[in-house]
C-alpha cells in the first residue's frame, strides 16, 4: 500500500541519503582501508596498494568492491529473513489468550482444543517450538490450516501465482510508465519552461499519489465497468480482467516515481557533467538518455526503491476489491477466521517477496551506479 | 524569520490556504456531524432499502434503509479520531525508537538503528496486517496496528534528523560541558528537529487515515454496528452496480480528508525549510549570473567598442559587442575581442565580472533563460549567430574544446572515462565504437595519463583531481581543436597539480597551434600561460594588454589594484593583505558612469556620469578609463573591508 504510508518513507529516505553521504566520508576515513583512493598519480597510489598487499589473501578478496558488496548485501538479506521468520513465529505467541480456543470458538469442546494444541505443538517449550518451526520451514512445511486441514504450502501454491502475476505486471507498468513520463516532464519543464504543464503534472501526480490503490480501484470499477462496461468488475477471467487490478495497483506508485524521476532529472540537468556533455555537442537525445537518465535513475531508485516493495503488499487491497483469487484475499479471510497457520505462511511469503524486490532494487542500483557498491559499508 | 511567521506563511500560499481550509472543515465536521445528524444517520427505514441516489437520499440508502450521505458525514468523527489516535501511537513509538540511539550511546544505538532499518524495509500494510493478527480485528486492534506500522518510518526520520543535529558544534559543546544525554536530547536536539517532525506527523496522519480506511474496508478495522468511511466504502462496493454513490461518496470523503492532511503537511514542509524541500536548487550552472527581478534600464549610452584592426585576417575568434542577459539583468554588457590562431589570451576579473559567462557565450553554452546578443560572433570564419543550429555541432564539437573549473563534477559519474571521450569521435568523426575507444586511449596517453588503456576502463571517481582535469583536456583533443576555452581550470587543484595542468595546456598549444582562452581570477596563472590579458570588470573589458606589460604597463586603475592585491615574497607580512576597497559592482544595478568609479581612487564627477569607451592606445593595448594617462603613486590604502580576492 504505497500511498498511505509513503510520504514519510520517501522523505525519510531522502534525508537519509544526505546523511548517508556524510557517514560514508567519516566511515571511509576511519576504515583506513580505502579502495576508492584517489591516487594522484601512480607514484602516490603505491603506498596504498602496498599496505593492502601486505595483508594475506582474505584482505585481497575483500578488496574487490563487488565481492564486498555481495557479502554485505547477502548478510543483510539473511538477517532480514531471520527477523521475518522469527517475527512470523512470535506473531502467534503474542496473541493474547489461547489462539486455538480463539480459532475454534467458545463452544468447542475442551478435548478438541487440547488435541489441536498438541498437534500444533503449542504445549512444547517455546525454544523447542521455535526449533521445530525453523526445521519445518527448511523442509518446506508451513504447517496446516486450522480450518480446512490443508497444508499451508498447498494453499500458498494455489494462490501465489495469481498474486505474483498481478504484482509483476503492476511493477513493470509502474516502472515503464514513470521513467519516460518523468524524464519527458523534466525536459519539457526545465529552467522554468511551460509553467502550465508543470502545474498540471505536479498537481495531478500529487492527487494520484495520495489516493490509495483500493480507492483508485473503486473509481476504475465505477468508470470502466459500471459506466462504460469495458472491463469485468471482478474475478480473474481472461486478459481483460487483468487491466483494472494492474492499473489500480500501478497508478499510485507510478505517479510518485514519475515525480521523483522529474525532480531528480531536473537536478541532474543542472550538473556540470551535463554541461560537459553539451560542450561535446552531443545531440539532445543523447544528452538526456545517456548522460542525464542513468544519473537520475540511480537517485530515483535510492529514493523510491521502497515504493516497489510496498507494491507487493498493495496487492492485498487490490485483490479484495476485484475478488482476485490470490494471497491477498486469503490472508484477510484467514485473519478474520483466526486461521493462524495460514496467516503465518502468507505473511512469510509476502515478507520474502518484499525482501526479494528490495534485493533486486539494490542490485540494479549497484549496476547503474558503480560508486554505490563501495559506498555504505 | 521566526517559526510562527513561517507557519503563517503556509497560509499565504494558495495550496496551503486551500488545504488549511479543507482540514479545518474536516475537523469541524468531525466535531459537529454526530451532534447534528447522528439521529438521521441511524434512522432505519425498511420501506426504502438499498435505494439508489435520489433527491431525498443523496447517496441512496443501505440495507436497513439508512441514509448513506448522512452516515458518511457522521463517520467523519470515527475516521478522524481513530486516524489521529493511530498517528499518536506511531509518532510516540517512532520518537522513542528514533531517539534511543542518542540515549543508549553508540554501541546499543547501532542495534536499534539496524532494527529500525530492517523494519522500514517492510511495507506498512504488511506490518499493519501482522499486528492486526496479534491485536485482533476491530478498532481497538487496528489503532495500535497502524500506529506500530508507521512507527519505523517515523523512527528513521527522527534518527537521521537527530543524528544531523547531534553532529553539530553546539551539541558537542554541550556534551563536553558535561550535559547528560537526556538533557542534550530534550534541550538541544528535539527543539531543533521539532518542525520537520511535526510536518511529517501531519502527513503521517493523512497516511493513517487512508490506512485505517483500508483496514476497515478489508473488514479488519471498525466493526459493525460502528462505522467509518472504510467500512461504508466496503459495504457500498458490493452494490456498486445498483448504487455507485454508496461506494463513491465515502471514497471521496477519504480522499478529501487524506488530501487535507497531506497538503497541509506539504505546504508546511516547503515553508519550514530546505531540509524537506525538493532537490531542485542545487548549484547553478553559471555561478556568475545572479538574475534578480530588479528592473534596470539597459545602458543607453551605447559604448562604441572598437574592434581591433590588427590580425583580423587570420582571426580565429571574433567577438563584437557581446551581451549576455538573464531577464532584466545583463551581466555581460558589450564585450569585444579577437583571438588569433595559436594565441593564448587570459580573461581576469573578480567573481561576478562576467568572465565565465563570456566564455560560455562564446562556446554557445548559455541556457535559457539566459540570452546572447552580439554584433559579431565568429569562430573559424563561421558566424555562430547565424549558422543553422544543425550545422553547428560538428564545428563546435571538433574545433572547440572546453575545460571546466571543477574536474570532480565535470565527468559523468556513472560512465567510464574512456566512453566519455570516445563519444566525441563517434558523434562527430563518424568513428565506430572500437576505433573511437582506441582514439580515446591514445588521447589519454597524449595528456600523460599513465596506464591509459587501463584508466580508460575506469570510472571518474577512480581518477584524482589532476588526472581528471588532464582527461578533460584529452576529451577536448578528441577532435582537432583550434581553440581551448579553459574556465578556471586549476582553481580546484593544489599547486603542484596546477602546474602540471598548465604545462599540459602550454604543450598542447605549442604542438598543434591551438589558441587558448583562459579564464582565471589568478593573475599568476594568466602570466604563466598567456600572451595577452583581458581584464573584465562588471561585464565589460576595461583593459586589454600584452602580458609582458602587465606588471609595469597597466593603465587601468582596476588592473593596477588587482596587481597590488597579489601578495608576493616581498610582501610585508606584518601589514594586512591589500584588498580592493568597496564591493564588486552589482550587475542588477548598473550605474550610468564607469562601473569602477565607486571604488576608484582617481574617480571624479565625470567618471560617475559617463562610461569610458575601450580605446586602443596605439601600442597594441586597449583601455577604458578617463584617467588612463594618469599614473598615481601606487599607494592603495590597505583597507580591511571589502572582499577582494
Amino acid at each position: 500500500m504505497a500511498p498511505p504510508f509513503s510520504p514519510a518513507v520517501v522523505r525519510a529516505d531522502r534525508v537519509d541519503r544526505v546523511a548517508l553521504c556524510g557517514r560514508t566520508k567519516t566511515g571511509r576515513a576511519a576504515g583506513g582501508q580505502d579502495l576508492i583512493t584517489e591516487p594522484d598519480d601512480v607514484t602516490e597510489a603505491m603506498p596504498v596498494t602496498s599496505t593492502t598487499a601486505s595483508a594475506p589473501g582474505f584482505a585481497h578478496l575483500l578488496g574487490n568492491p563487488w565481492l564486498r558488496f555481495a557479502a554485505r548485501r547477502l548478510g543483510r538479506l539473511l538477517v532480514s529473513v531471520w527477523v521475518l521468520v522469527t517475527g512470523a513465529f512470535l506473531m502467534i505467541h503474542l496473541i493474547p489468550g489461547d489462539p486455538v480456543r480463539a480459532a475454534l470458538g467458545n463452544t468447542a469442546p475442551v478435548e478438541l482444543v487440547e488435541a489441536r494444541r498438541e498437534a500444533l505443538g503449542l504445549n512444547d517449550p517455546l525454544w523447542q517450538q521455535y526449533a521445530d518451526y525453523l526445521r519445518h520451514l527448511v523442509g518446506g512445511d508451513f504447517g496446516t490450516s486450522m480450518l480446512s486441514g490443508l497444508p499451508v504450502s498447498e494453499v500458498i501454491g494455489d494462490r501465489l501465482p495469481a498474486t505474483a502475476e498481478l504484482a509483476v505486471l503492476a511493477f513493470a507498468l509502474a516502472v515503464l510508465a514513470s521513467i519516460p513520463l518523468g524524464l519527458a516532464m523534466a525536459v519539457l519543464t526545465r529552467g522554468g519552461r511551460r509553467k502550465p504543464v508543470e502545474l498540471a503534472f505536479t498537481s495531478g501526480s500529487v492527487l494520484l499519489a495520495v489516493v490509495p490503490e483500493f480507492l483508485v480501484a473503486v473509481g476504475l470499477v465505477y468508470v470502466f465497468s459500471v459506466e462504460l462496461g469495458w472491463a469485468p468488475v471482478a474475478m480473474r477471467q481472461g486478459p481483460s480482467s487483468y487491466v483494472l487490478p494492474v492499473l489500480a495497483l500501478a497508478v499510485g506508485p507510478a505517479s510518485i516515481l514519475a515525480r521523483i524521476v522529474r525532480v531528480e532529472t531536473l537536478a541532474v540537468l543542472q550538473a556540470e557533467y551535463i554541461r560537459t556533455a553539451r560542450a561535446k555537442r552531443l545531440p539532445d537525445r543523447r544528452v538526456y538518455l545517456r548522460h542525464a537518465l542513468p544519473n537520475a535513475l540511480t537517485a530515483t531508485i535510492t529514493v523510491g526503491g521502497l515504493l516497489l516493495g510496498g507494491m507487493v503488499a498493495g496487492t492485498v487491497l487490490a485483490e479484495n476489491v476485484f475478488a482476485w483469487p490470490g494471497l491477498g484475499s486469503t490472508i484477510v479471510g484467514s485473519i478474520l477466521a483466526k486461521d493462524y497457520p495460514v496467516v503465518q505462511g502468507v505473511v512469510l511469503v509476502y515478507g520474502l517477496g518484499v525482501l526479494l524486490v528490495n534485493l533486486v532494487v539494490d542490485v540494479a542500483l549497484a549496476l547503474l551506479d558503480p560508486r554505490s557498491t563501495i559506498r555504505e559499508s | 524569520m521566526t517559526s510562527r511567521a513561517r507557519w503563517a506563511g503556509v497560509l499565504r500560499t494558495p495550496v496551503g490556504a486551500a488545504a488549511a481550509v479543507l482540514l479545518g472543515a474536516v475537523l469541524l465536521l468531525a466535531v459537529l456531524a454526530p451532534l447534528l445528524w447522528g439521529g438521521r444517520a441511524d434512522e432505519v427505514d425498511t420501506a426504502h432499502i438499498l435505494a439508489p441516489a435520489s433527491a431525498e437520499h443523496w447517496a441512496g440508502t443501505d440495507n436497513l434503509g439508512r441514509d448513506i450521505f448522512f452516515r458518511v458525514l457522521v463517520a467523519t468523527r470515527t475516521s478522524v479520531r481513530l486516524a489521529l489516535l493511530a498517528t499518536a501511537v506511531g509518532v510516540a513509538v517512532g520518537l522513542l525508537l528514533g531517539t534511543l540511539p542518542l540515549l543508549l550511546g553508540p554501541r546499543l544505538g547501532r542495534l536499534v538503528t539496524a532494527a529500525v532499518n530492517i523494519a522500514v524495509a517492510f511495507p506498512g500494510l504488511l506490518l499493519a496486517l501482522s499486528f492486526a493478527v496479534i491485536f485482533g480485528a476491530g478498532a481497538s486492534g487496528a489503532v495500535p496496528a497502524i500506529g506500530l506500522a508507521i512507527a519505523p518510518a517515523f523512527a528513521r526520520l527522527t534518527q537521521t534528523l537527530a543524528a544531523s543535529v547531534a553532529g553539530r558544534d553546539f551539541v558537542a559543546a554541550a556534551r563536553i560541558a558535561g550535559v547528560g544525554r537526556v538533557r542534550v536530547l530534550l534541550r538541544h536536539v528535539l527543539p531543533n528537529i521539532a518542525e520537520p517532525l511535526l510536518v511529517n506527523a501531519t502527513m503521517a496522519a493523512g497516511g493513517s487515515l487512508l490506512a485505517f480506511a483500508g483496514l476497515s474496508f478489508l473488514g479488519l478495522g471498525v466493526q459493525a454496528p460502528d462505522y467509518d468511511w472504510g467500512r461504508l466504502l466496503g459495504e457500498g462496493l458490493n452494490g456498486i452496480y445498483l448504487n455507485p454513490a454508496a461506494a463513491l461518496v465515502p471514497g471521496v470523503a477519504v480522499v478529501l480528508a487524506g488530501l487535507a492532511f497531506n497538503l497541509v503537511g506539504e505546504a508546511a514542509a516547503k515553508a519550514v525549510g530546505p531540509r524537506t524541500a525538493t532537490a531542485g536548487g542545487r548549484k547553478r550552472a553559471t555561478d556568475d549570473a545572479r538574475p534578480t527581478p530588479t528592473p534596470t534600464p539597459t545602458p543607453t549610452t551605447a559604448v562604441p567598442v572598437r574592434p581591433q584592426q590588427s590580425a583580423q585576417a587570420d582571426a580565429l575568434l571574433i567577438v563584437e559587442d557581446l551581451k549576455v542577459s538573464f531577464g532584466p539583468v545583463t551581466p555581460v554588457r558589450g564585450v569585444g575581442f579577437t583571438l588569433g590562431r595559436g594565441e593564448a589570451v587570459g580573461i581576469v576579473g573578480e567573481s561576478g565580472s562576467g568572465k565565465s559567462l563570456t566564455a560560455l557565450a562564446v562556446a554557445q553554452l548559455i541556457e535559457r533563460p539566459g540570452r546572447i546578443e552580439a554584433r559579431r560572433l565568429e569562430l573559424l570564419g563561421d558566424d555562430l549567430l547565424r549558422t543553422p543550429p544543425r550545422a553547428r555541432p560538428r564545428l563546435l564539437g571538433t574545433s572547440l574544446a572546453m575545460v571546466f573549473q571543477d574536474p570532480m563534477t565535470s565527468f559523468n559519474p556513472v560512465q567510464r572515462v574512456g566512453r566519455q571521450l570516445a563519444e566525441v569521435a563517434e558523434q562527430h568523426l563518424g568513428h565506430r565504437r572500437g576505433p573511437a575507444l582506441a582514439r580515446a586511449v591514445d588521447r589519454l596517453r597524449a595528456v600523460r595519463i599513465p596506464g591509459a588503456a587501463r584508466r580508460a576502463r575506469q570510472f571518474p571517481h577512480e581518477f584524482s583531481g589532476g588526472m581528471r582535469q588532464r582527461a578533460m583536456i584529452g576529451m577536448g583533443l578528441m577532435g582537432e581543436p583550434k581553440l581551448i576555452i579553459a574556465d578556471e581550470p586549476t582553481t580546484a587543484l593544489d599547486v603542484t597539480v596546477q602546474r602540471q595542468v598548465l604545462a599540459l595546456l602550454a604543450d598542447v598549444r605549442a604542438a598543434d597551434d591551438v589558441a587558448v582562452l583562459l579564464i582565471s581570477h589568478d593573475l599568476g596563472v594568466v602570466e604563466q600561460v598567456c600572451d595577452r590579458v583581458l581584464v573584465m570588470y562588471a561585464g565589460r573589458i576595461v583593459e586589454d594588454l600584452p602580458v609582458a606589460r602587465l606588471r609595469d604597463g597597466a593603465r587601468h586603475p582596476y588592473t593596477r589594484a588587482l596587481l597590488g592585491a597579489v601578495p608576493d615574497l616581498a610582501t610585508d607580512r606584518d601589514q594586512p593583505l591589500v584588498v580592493i576597497p568597496g564591493r564588486p559592482a552589482d550587475p542588477a544595478a548598473p550605474t550610468p558612469g564607469c562601473a569602477f568609479a565607486p571604488r576608484c581612487p582617481l574617480a571624479d564627477d565625470h567618471c560617475k556620469r559617463a562610461d569610458p569607451a575601450l580605446i586602443e592606445d596605439g601600442s597594441g593595448g586597449r583601455v577604458a578609463c578617463w584617467h588612463a594617462e594618469q599614473r598615481p603613486e601606487p599607494a592603495p590604502a590597505a583597507a580591511t573591508e571589502g572582499e577582494g580576492r
